[in-house]
């Protein structure tokens, strides 16, 4: 461990700002690459369902 | 059926026009990334130099944020145009200037706005000091809608031909070179130092003009196109 | 060896197997990110010159390792499917092409980032930060190409070709803005990723490039399987396939 507590961690000798920043960022990047593709398949399923419903109808 | 009041008439084009504009999102995404591709062409054509950035950074953005909103004025009029809807609003008995002007509003939200919000980076990008940077913001915000304002009287001119994108441009640049000259100015006398009240005055004087002026040329230039 | 690729042609194969390959990947890439965050913030040494601040390499060097080669595997895929006609190929050039940019994104901004309390600036116009910027609007450029072109076969097509000629145009920028920069402006200050670290550092380091690299698997999969059922869903695999989905609510 290089840091004696925990505000020492979060103050990373000054650095704080940008450190967080760029893992913050890293972070948010991470989590919209995984939600796209999630979100994505649910609205997949989700106008297959509606599509078969007016075929149903139609039909 | 009571006649809708003007301010509901206004709120319907709006939301109409931002729904459609949503649905096509990667296209408003394009004239963001010319606008960073030509700002970035200057360091990378002309000179890197802090010293040169510093100075032609203001200009570079605003003639960039021109550009940028030049293209997407296209997309003002035209897919109306092309599928009738354009023709049914004119012949509505609600005052044409208003639709016109809801849909200029929309257009600023999604072009102006993202330009706004792009431009501190591309500050950042150009070396300009943070004040400079606040001012530009400021500069644009009064300006985006003036571009909005008088383009839309371009797009309008030129809905109906074949050849809109670059007569638009032809159109509209003259217009547009008094706002980019105050823009600019405002910048420039920001980062030497100097009072920018009476800039932002003008400024504020154009936007004003334009605001009450171009939505009647903008529907007048409509009438015009669609007369054949 | 052949057979493989042979089997990759069939989108109902790939769907099937990448399925098995999907939750490997998730869960690899999740252990190796954590573990190599956590090591790169507190267990890893501060630099001596840079002190904490040095903690963004773990997170700025496999981004741009990783949006670099991603380009290639989307230029190579395009010629693929050009070349051989496979829907997986052209799959592949749509779903790579927003990771990549996110990647370079990420880059670039953890770039600055890091740059602001070294160099005392966020943005410098040499030749590293450029040709990546470049990199950047190259991949917005094969976005917007393959969402303005409706056919998907003709936009991946489309897209192959722009991936083509951008990886052939990367040598062109990396010298000629390295060639430009060396007339103008010497280089305050280049990063290196060899190993003249010392193993404090590149041991994590190692651990979160590779943890990227899983994590971009996981995504492409994530986003091909979602096209092919999208492009398939005539088929009548992918419509069993979605009415047990329909009504399981499969989340993968």
């Amino acid at each position: 461990m290089n840091f004696e507590n925990f505000s020492d961690f979060l103050a990373m000798g000054g650095h704080g700002l940008y450190v967080w920043m760029a893992y913050g960022v890293a972070l948010i990047v991470f989590v919209a690459n995984v939600a796209g593709p999630v979100l994505k398949k649910k609205d997949i399923l989700k106008k297959h369902a509606q599509r078969l419903k007016r075929e149903k109808m139609t039909s | 059926m009571s006649t809708p009041s003007l301010f509901r008439v206004f709120a319907t084009v709006l939301k109409r026009d931002l729904t459609l504009a949503y649905r096509r999102r990667q296209d408003l995404v394009n004239p963001m990334i010319f606008f960073v591709i030509v700002v970035s062409l200057f360091p990378l054509g002309v000179s890197p130099e802090k010293t040169f950035l510093q100075e032609a950074g203001a200009g570079v953005v605003w003639v960039a944020a021109l550009l940028a909103t030049l293209l997407s004025l296209d997309s003002l009029f035209r897919s109306d145009y092309d599928d009738g809807s354009l023709e049914q609003l004119i012949l509505t008995p609600q005052p044409l200037f208003l639709i016109v002007l809801a849909k200029i509003l929309s257009h600023w939200l999604v072009t102006g706005v993202p330009l706004l919000i792009l431009s501190p980076v591309l500050g950042v990008m150009m070396h300009l000091e943070f004040e400079t940077i606040k001012v530009l913001m400021l500069t644009l915000l009064l300006g985006t809608p003036v571009l909005s304002l008088i383009g839309a009287i371009g797009a309008a001119l030129t809905v109906g031909l074949k050849s809109g994108g670059v007569l638009i441009s032809l159109l509209i640049l003259p217009l547009y070179i008094p706002i980019l000259i105050f823009g600019t100015g405002t910048v420039q006398a920001a980062s030497n130092m100097l009072p920018i009240d009476g800039y932002i005055a003008l400024m504020g004087a154009i936007f004003a003009l334009s605001l009450t002026l171009s939505p009647i040329a903008a529907a007048a230039a409509l009438r015009i196109s669609l007369s054949n | 060896m052949w057979t493989f690729f042979h089997k990759l042609g069939s989108p109902k194969w790939f769907y099937e197997i990448s399925g098995k390959w999907l939750p490997w990947f998730a869960v690899l890439s999740a252990i190796l990110l954590v573990v190599g965050s956590v090591w790169a913030l507190a267990f890893a040494p501060a630099d001596y010159q840079q002190g904490n601040s040095f903690r963004i390499i773990y997170i700025h060097v496999p981004a741009a390792l990783l949006a670099q080669s991603c380009f290639i595997m989307m230029a190579i895929s395009g010629a693929i499917g050009l070349i051989w006609k496979m829907k997986i190929a052209d799959v592949f050039v749509k779903a790579a092409a927003p990771i990549g940019a996110s990647f370079t994104f990420l880059a670039l901004l953890t770039g600055a980032v890091w740059g602001k309390p070294t160099w005392g600036t966020w943005w410098i116009w040499d030749a590293r930060l450029t040709s990546m910027l470049i990199l950047l609007f190259l991949y917005f450029g094969v976005m917007a190409l393959q969402s303005a072109i409706e056919d998907a076969s003709t936009a991946a097509k489309a897209s192959a070709v722009l991936a083509l000629v951008g990886m052939v145009n990367i040598p062109i920028i990396k010298y000629s803005v390295e060639w430009w920069n060396t007339l103008h402006q010497p280089a305050t200050f280049t990063l290196t990723e060899k190993p003249s670290m010392p193993v404090e550092m590149w041991v994590p380091l190692l651990v979160m490039v590779i943890g990227y690299y899983c994590f971009f698997a996981t995504v492409i999969l994530l986003r091909t399987r979602n096209e092919i059922l999208e492009r398939e869903r005539r088929t009548n695999w992918v419509k069993k396939l979605l009415e047990k989905g329909k009504d399981k609510e499969a989340a993968l």
